[in-house]
């Protein structure tokens, strides 16, 4: 029997879910989103430090399911390093892919490991956990840019 | 109507088939594999039977009740307080007793705000008298509904919300509310059986302490009403609270029982039409209870659709349908205790529980186990459901819940544990 979930449950979500790479609360920092997801009860507490336009480090912590963290985990091995504008743009261009329902062909060049997440896509109840960490980061974003 | 089954002690595999039939839905299939529904405490499944009874109102008897001269009216009006009886007698209450709400939530916010309505009068009614230095009783395992009406009267009249504790397990038990109940407590909430753990309250003991105290009970009814033989009058709680869509009923309708005394005495909280005697431009008077507590044109097909469901549970018989889901609580709770690295929650194996059981799975997130779950068709329950606190004392942020009904089957007890079983391999969790 082919596994329904093999689409879903990446080799590399599950492995960046244990692995839970960036997290711990960075000092110092620019920002901080503390998000809730109340359905389920995921949470994620996440710190950006930004320099010269770049977001120079990010540190999270978190609880809940594989998805959520493994999400967190991810964008913290991507983002750092990369200009303001170009983490929206990565942030807006999972956010597309998925809501697509499974519609969407990923962007790979720019998605980097986040293409695992494509398979969320056709669960549509996992959305908001594969989400979560990186709208905190995208508010956390507003916020630094707003000091 | 549908299925003449004949009442009995115990639901035998012949009868589950026959009722199991009665049932559209479980024949569906929307995660492409045979539907296993275990979710009942969250909403249960509706029977033709019920559907027919509302089919059969709509078409040819639909009309404004209580208000019309015209023929079809009174056929309206006929049907509804007949479903009013029929739902009455099936938990023990004299018909005017039982108003109608919403759901369980809103019967509950009901008692809350009329009793906050109440102590907002000048003169307060001694039986209903809730203020500072006096204390609001409930429990550690509430469900949200059976909460939050109770932390917003406290807050309002100024008295205590008190709560009793839950252990490691999610337990409580008599011996801890009888300790808790003082000449402070003026009102105690309850859940009769709670929707995460399965525990079944101790009622008589909890009524007869409060009655030795002078406190009002109220019991919220939403899993003991659809699952075991329920006599309200008997209980002697002042006032009670169930959901018609968890007892086979359509959704839009739930059912709140009013003591008398507490009915004629309680202010409404809803005004309007449908409830009143006298109306001038400044001043109203209430008709007495139950219509005082239902202002504006009630959802009478529901209504009616809920009585069919009360006739086809009792065509199976409470007694036989409480010994089944207490055979697959037992089977639950002893399967998933000997599975590796999953936690049950709520009373051990052996010990009295309804047909539920919540889990913690060692190392994998509730929402992952439902996920593993739902994709051989089996649909559970993820979450707090509606009991963060409880949750919060068993630390953790979500459970994994699989609650039965009398369409249950041992197969589909046993297929849950199975998949269960190998959902910490799945994630690589041990
Ligand atoms: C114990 C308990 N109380 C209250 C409720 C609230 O019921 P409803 O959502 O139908 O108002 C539920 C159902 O979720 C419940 O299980």
């Amino acid at each position: 029997m082919s596994d329904p979930l093999a689409g879903l449950y990446q080799e590399l979500i599950l492995e960046h879910a244990k692995r839970r790479e960036g997290e711990g609360l960075i000092e110092p920092y620019d920002a901080e989103r503390f998000l809730k997801n109340p359905t389920c009860g995921d949470e994620i507490r996440l710190r950006v430090r930004l320099e010269d336009g770049r977001i120079a480090a990010l540190g999270w912590e978190g609880q809940g399911c594989s998805i959520s963290q493994a999400s967190a985990s991810v964008l913290a091995e991507e983002a750092p390093g990369l200009a303001v504008a170009d983490a929206r743009v990565r942030i807006e261009a999972l956010r597309e892919l998925l809501r697509s329902r499974g519609a969407a062909e990923p962007d790979e060049q720019l998605l980097g490991d986040a293409v695992a997440f494509a398979g969320v896509a056709r669960f549509p109840m996992r959305v908001k956990c594969a989400m979560l960490a990186w709208v905190a980061l995208e508010e956390a974003l507003l916020e630094a840019e707003a000091r | 109507m549908g299925t003449e089954v004949e009442q009995g002690t115990t639901i035998d595999a012949e009868r589950l088939a026959a009722i199991r039939a009665d049932f559209p839905i479980l024949a569906a299939e929307p995660a492409g594999v045979p539907l296993v529904y275990l979710d009942s405490g969250a909403t249960s499944q509706q029977p033709r039977q019920v559907l027919d009874a509302e089919w059969a109102f709509r078409t040819g008897r639909n009309a404004a009740v209580h208000r019309g001269a015209h023929t079809l009216a009174g056929l309206a009006t006929d049907d509804y307080e007949a479903a009013r009886e029929r739902i009455a007698r099936f938990v023990g209450a004299r018909p005017e007793r039982l108003s109608w709400a919403m759901n369980a939530t809103d019967a509950l916010n009901e008692v809350g705000l009329s009793l906050a309505e109440a102590n907002r009068a000048p003169a307060v009614d001694p039986r209903l008298r809730i203020g500072p230095g006096d204390e609001i009783l409930i429990t550690e395992a509430e469900h949200h509904a059976n909460l939050l009406p109770w932390q917003r009267l406290a807050d309002e009249t100024g008295a205590t919300l008190r709560w009793i504790a839950v252990d490691d397990d999610g337990v409580w038990t008599e011996a801890d509310a009888l300790a808790a109940i003082t000449g402070r407590t003026r009102l105690i909430a309850i859940a009769h059986v709670s929707n995460v753990t399965g525990l079944v309250a101790p009622v008589e003991a909890i009524v007869a302490a409060a009655r030795a105290h002078g406190a009002l009970v109220v019991l919220d009814a939403c899993q003991s009403v659809p699952h075991r033989p329920v006599d309200l009058d008997a209980l002697g709680v002042d006032a009670a609270a169930f959901s018609g869509h968890k007892m086979l009923g359509p959704g839009g309708i739930g059912v709140l029982y009013l003591r008398a005394e507490l009915g004629d005495a309680l202010p409404p909280a809803r005004v309007g039409g449908s409830m009143i005697t006298t109306v001038t431009m400044t001043e109203r008077d209430f008709l007495p209870a139950p219509q005082r507590f239902e202002a504006g044109t009630q959802p009478v097909s529901a209504i009616v659709g809920l009585a069919a469901a009360v006739d086809y549970l009792e065509g199976v018989g409470m007694a036989a349908i409480d010994a089944h889901e207490l055979a697959l609580g037992r089977r639950l709770a002893e399967g998933v205790t000997a599975i590796d690295g999953v936690r049950l929650v709520g009373p051990r194996p052996g010990a009295e529980r309804a047909g539920v059981a919540s889990v913690i799975v060692d190392g994998v997130h509730a929402h992952d186990v439902g996920q593993v779950l739902d994709a051989q068709g089996i649909a559970v329950r993820v979450g707090h459901h509606c009991a963060q606190p409880l949750h919060r004392r068993l630390g953790v942020a979500a459970t994994t819940r699989a609650s039965a009904y009398l369409y249950t089957t041992e197969g589909e007890v046993d297929r849950f544990l199975d998949v269960l079983a190998g959902v910490r391999d799945y994630f690589g969790a041990r």
